[in-house]
């Protein structure tokens, strides 16, 4: 995988981050709708553990949701690629 | 299927983190002895674009959403060890930064997701590759094990949950096999398009190539 083939990977990712991420249904998901119909969805919202920089795909400080989630599909796209390669990195040191 | 801190006690959660722990470590082993200078790279970009698909819900009947949990096309395309470091990678990102899975359940995630989602996945893979070769076998490996890696995720989640006492095993198992067969549909047609894409594109990465001694570059 040369420069351009790893740019190519992560342009596709950004872009499903950029362009799809904001308009992703809101809905809950499979678990989420379990918990609420079964009625066990309050044993989660107890005070989070871990305090996130940013919770629920929502980049703090923006005020347009659309481009909030936008904003953490970068970021976190970014920071899970650094995360990946460097661990292949430091696995092959 | 991303549990959040408050539904697993540590009956569940405990245990599951350690065979996590010991999956994770089992992984790296492996990883270390396959990866070469081509295919570092593209651990991250996997990582990242599963992380990114991830993101994108999309809707399924009764106001509910499912999104690819990328088990299989991680498994596939970069062999079971590194694709289920990569989903682990991409666990472990959401539930630090984004609050998405309890950090107490992120042991009972990565089972589910990495080991079941992943490990089992691509062995259902394989099986279906050693009764059926070729393309047509390798389509319908793709394909039905992207469904049933959701399936046993599911179930396993549910068998989690009960065991944590949060809810009876009957009552959760039936509805979220039954969501997930649903979800588990998604995760096939979007793991076949992906993957399809990458064979037609850049086949000397896949992991299975690799292993064949067939690279292009």
């Amino acid at each position: 995988m040369n420069r351009r083939d790893i740019l190519i990977g992560l342009g596709i990712a950004l872009l499903v981050a950029i362009i799809l991420s904001p308009f992703a249904s809101p809905h809950p998901d499979g678990l989420e709708r379990v918990a609420e119909d079964k009625g066990f969805l309050e044993k989660g919202e107890g005070k989070p553990l871990v305090v996130s920089p940013i919770p629920d795909y929502t980049f703090p400080g923006i005020q347009n949701e659309k481009a909030a989630t936008a904003m953490a599909g970068i970021a976190g796209t970014l920071v899970v690629f650094g995360l990946g390669y460097g661990l292949a990195k430091l696995l092959k040191k | 299927m991303h549990i959040p801190d408050g539904f697993l006690a540590p009956n569940a959660w405990v245990p599951t983190w350690a065979i996590a722990i010991g999956w994770i470590s089992y992984c790296l082993k492996k990883t270390r002895s396959i990866l070469n200078d081509k295919t570092i790279p593209l651990m991250g970009v996997m990582s990242a674009f599963i992380f990114a698909a991830q993101m994108v819900n999309f809707p399924i009947a009764g106001g509910t959403s499912g999104h690819l949990l990328g088990g299989v096309l991680a498994g596939v395309l970069l062999g079971p060890y590194t694709g289920s470091l990569v989903i682990a990678v991409v666990l472990s990102a959401q539930c630090l930064i984004f609050q998405d899975g309890g950090i107490t359940a992120l042991g009972a995630n990565i089972v589910n997701m990495s080991l079941i989602g992943t490990g089992g996945g691509y062995l259902i893979y394989k099986l279906i590759n050693s009764i059926w070769s070729g393309p047509a076998g390798k389509k319908i490996g793709v394909v039905t094990a992207s469904w049933f890696s959701v399936l046993l995720a599911a179930t396993a989640c549910s068998l989690e949950l009960a065991f944590s006492g949060t809810i009876p095993l009957k009552v959760v198992l039936a509805a979220m096999v039954g969501v997930h067969a649903v979800i588990g549909v998604g995760e096939a047609i979007i793991t076949f398009l992906v993957w399809s894409y990458v064979m037609k594109v850049r086949a000397d990465l896949l992991y299975s190539y690799q292993l064949m001694g067939v690279n292009h570059e």
